[in-house]
């Protein structure tokens, strides 16, 4: 009986030894990473110089509605009469016209400011992230519009289904109060509106 | 001066050809508008406040220490059951899943592997925390905390019951799983934990249509299975599963003596329940430690024929990061086996770095690739060995007992044990006479 007891006892001390050396362990492992551990979140963005417009952001978010989604940098934007990012490769006529249209969705809408220029603004409730419209733009045009992920859609996959389909490696992790990876004439614009 | 005129023509020429590499240049000059027009400035709607996740480590902290007491303390399965629910709808549906502790693994593994990421605070606290819970308590977490146990557990309607050997079997999945997930992570190919997650889409009643359709199986399959993805897939349940057994406290069937009527055991649904043991003939003991032997021997074996089998899958495994997947799809173009080409390849030759850069890079993987999958191959064939051995040796117990490292708290037990309505019953007796008396 006695030893009986003693196997018991043997065996509760080397647990709780073990037991201490893990709780050690799991110490260390914190302690591993005290020195890079980071205050804020990361999420996730699109760096605009290296997406290629591939279309896979529309269908590849686990997301039904994509949470990434054209953005137009006005400031950059040439305001031209015949916009490829508006325009089809070879529009009908050069008016509004849904046939002429490039969006698949409609999103983009097209007002006349001053000859010879016109204004694009694009309805994000519409907009699906293909990114048709900034393959145009890139093409021939000037770049103004490209693809943003927008946070308040975003929900932050761990690992984004879309940065994993992604073939130009555009998508990385960002920090949480820099969010946006923009295209300098908009950051300075964002500048502006962020402290209006 | 005609030599002026030809550099100048060349120079613009080349400059021409530059700015038509270069996407995006400014073709046509932004207008000064004379009507006044005012150019509208787009919004940026900034991603939820770090606040929330701290909230969120808060939630958890408290939810392990009320799932800790109910569980070993108050000894309710209505209690457990109920905070079961607030996780799922909590840290399931409304949190949507992400970050999990299930997938903080692959965070903390390429934050240790790769100097360029660091862990957020909030993902390192989602990945400890039960660790140390699962130390004192036992897998508390499993119980009532994990959105994924959660969901589990709620279709559960008909348990049957899984042969120990077939348990033992499936279980090595996991061991493989957690495997090849830290390998993925520690190369940053992928958070394949993340990528399979079968039930995150049913939190955000949106998601990948296969991984819905696996998701569905899970749970059409957890009606008649207890929780099959946490005893068979889940790779942070092998990790609490071996912690679980150091716990100072853990879970007993019975407030004092097991009466052996094998009522709890035939109660969970987990098989996590061992009947006492009965002493080996000499002939059992012998046989036993002769077999022991020999799994000794084997023990290296095994583990060398499992790293040789898994390292035979280096160019599959490899595969999985986006590098070498390029650079064969490059290969593949340039030696002209396949004709046209793809996105990726597209954006690369975009970039104008050199192909040899690539292969470079892309055998460089390869190389921790043959490393990780003799790693890999040797940690699963010392599970399975371990595992033999374990099944080798002779145990000691009194009566029904919760297996320490397969238990996973869900107290079903607590109301199935005779002992414990008896001493229920007393207690109530004693309450109601107290009660008569003061009246």
């Amino acid at each position: 009986m006695s030893e009986n007891n003693n196997n018991i006892t043997r065996r509760r001390f080397l647990r709780e030894s073990f037991g201490g050396a893990s709780l050690a362990g799991i110490g260390a492992i914190a302690g591993l990473l005290t020195g890079r551990f980071k205050k804020t979140k990361t999420v996730w963005q699109i760096d605009p110089y290296k997406c290629i417009a591939c279309g896979n952001c529309a269908t590849y978010c686990v997301l039904e509605e994509s949470a990434v989604k054209c953005v137009h940098a006005y400031a950059m934007c040439g305001y031209c009469r015949i916009c490829f990012g508006f325009f089809g490769p070879e529009p009908v006529s050069i008016n509004e016209g849904a046939e002429n249209q490039l969006c698949p969705t409609g999103a983009i809408k097209r007002t006349f400011v001053e000859d010879p220029y016109f204004e694009y603004t694009i309805d994000e409730s519409l907009c699906n992230g293909c990114g048709k419209c900034v393959k145009g733009c890139n093409t021939f045009g000037n770049g103004a519009l490209f693809l943003q992920v927008r946070h308040n859609r975003c929900v932050n996959c761990n690992e984004c289904a879309i940065a994993a389909a992604c073939p130009s490696e555009a998508f990385k992790r960002v920090p949480a109060d820099k969010p946006y990876l923009l295209k300098p004439a908009l950051s300075e614009a964002e500048g502006r509106t962020d402290h209006a | 001066m005609i030599r002026f005129f030809k550099t100048a023509i060349i120079g613009l020429a080349s400059l021409l050809v530059l700015s038509s590499i270069v996407s995006g240049v400014e073709r046509f000059p932004p207008p000064e508008f004379e009507s006044g027009y005012e150019q509208p400035s787009p919004t940026f709607p900034p991603p939820s406040a770090d606040i929330y996740e701290y909230i969120d480590a808060l939630v958890l902290l408290v939810a392990l220490g009320v799932s800790s007491y109910l569980v070993l303390k108050k000894r309710s399965r209505r209690a457990i059951f109920g905070l079961m629910v607030f996780s799922l709808i909590y840290f399931g549906f409304w949190r949507k899943g992400c970050v999990c502790s299930i997938g903080a693994i692959q965070n903390i593994v390429l934050s240790i592997f790769d100097r360029g990421y660091a862990v957020p605070v909030t993902v390192a606290i989602f990945f400890l925390l039960p660790l140390i819970f699962t130390l004192f308590f036992g897998r508390v977490f499993c119980a009532a905390v994990c959105p994924l146990g959660a969901i589990q557990d709620l279709v559960l309607l008909h348990p049957l019951s899984v042969p120990r050997w077939l348990e033992g079997t499936l279980r090595l999945f996991a061991y493989a799983y957690l495997g090849a997930s830290v390998l993925f992570a520690a190369t940053g190919s992928a958070f394949i934990i993340c990528r399979y997650d079968p039930f995150v889409s049913f939190f955000r009643l949106s998601g990948n249509f296969n991984i819905l359709i696996m998701g569905a199986c899970f749970l059409v399959v957890g009606l008649f299975i207890g929780r099959p993805y946490c005893r068979f897939v889940c790779p942070y349940g092998v990790i609490l599963r071996q912690l679980s057994r150091l716990s100072r406290w853990r879970v007993t069937i019975t407030p004092d003596e097991c009466v052996r009527c094998k009522l709890c055991q035939d109660a969970c649904p987990f098989g996590a329940i061992t009947e006492p043991t009965v002493k080996w003939s000499a002939q059992d003991y012998s046989k036993g430690k002769k077999r022991l032997a020999l799994l000794i021997i084997l023990l290296p074996v095994l583990v060398f024929s499992f790293g040789w089998l898994t390292v035979g899958l280096k160019d599959g495994l490899s595969r999985m990061h986006a590098t070498v997947r390029l650079a064969e799809s490059i290969h593949l173009e340039q030696s002209g086996q396949v004709e046209g080409t793809t996105d990726p390849s597209t954006a690369f030759r975009a970039t104008g770095k050199s192909t040899e850069e690539l292969y470079d890079e892309a055998s460089q993987i390869r190389e921790k690739f043959k490393l990780g999958g003799w790693l890999l191959g040797g940690f699963v064939g010392l599970v399975a060995s371990l595992k033999l051995l374990g099944v080798s040796v002779q145990r000691h117990r009194d009566g029904y007992e919760a297996d320490r490292a397969s238990c996973l708290a869900c107290g079903r037990c607590y109301q199935y044990c005779p002992r414990g309505h008896f001493r229920q019953k007393q207690k109530n007796q004693m309450f109601s006479e107290r009660n008569g008396s003061a009246l």
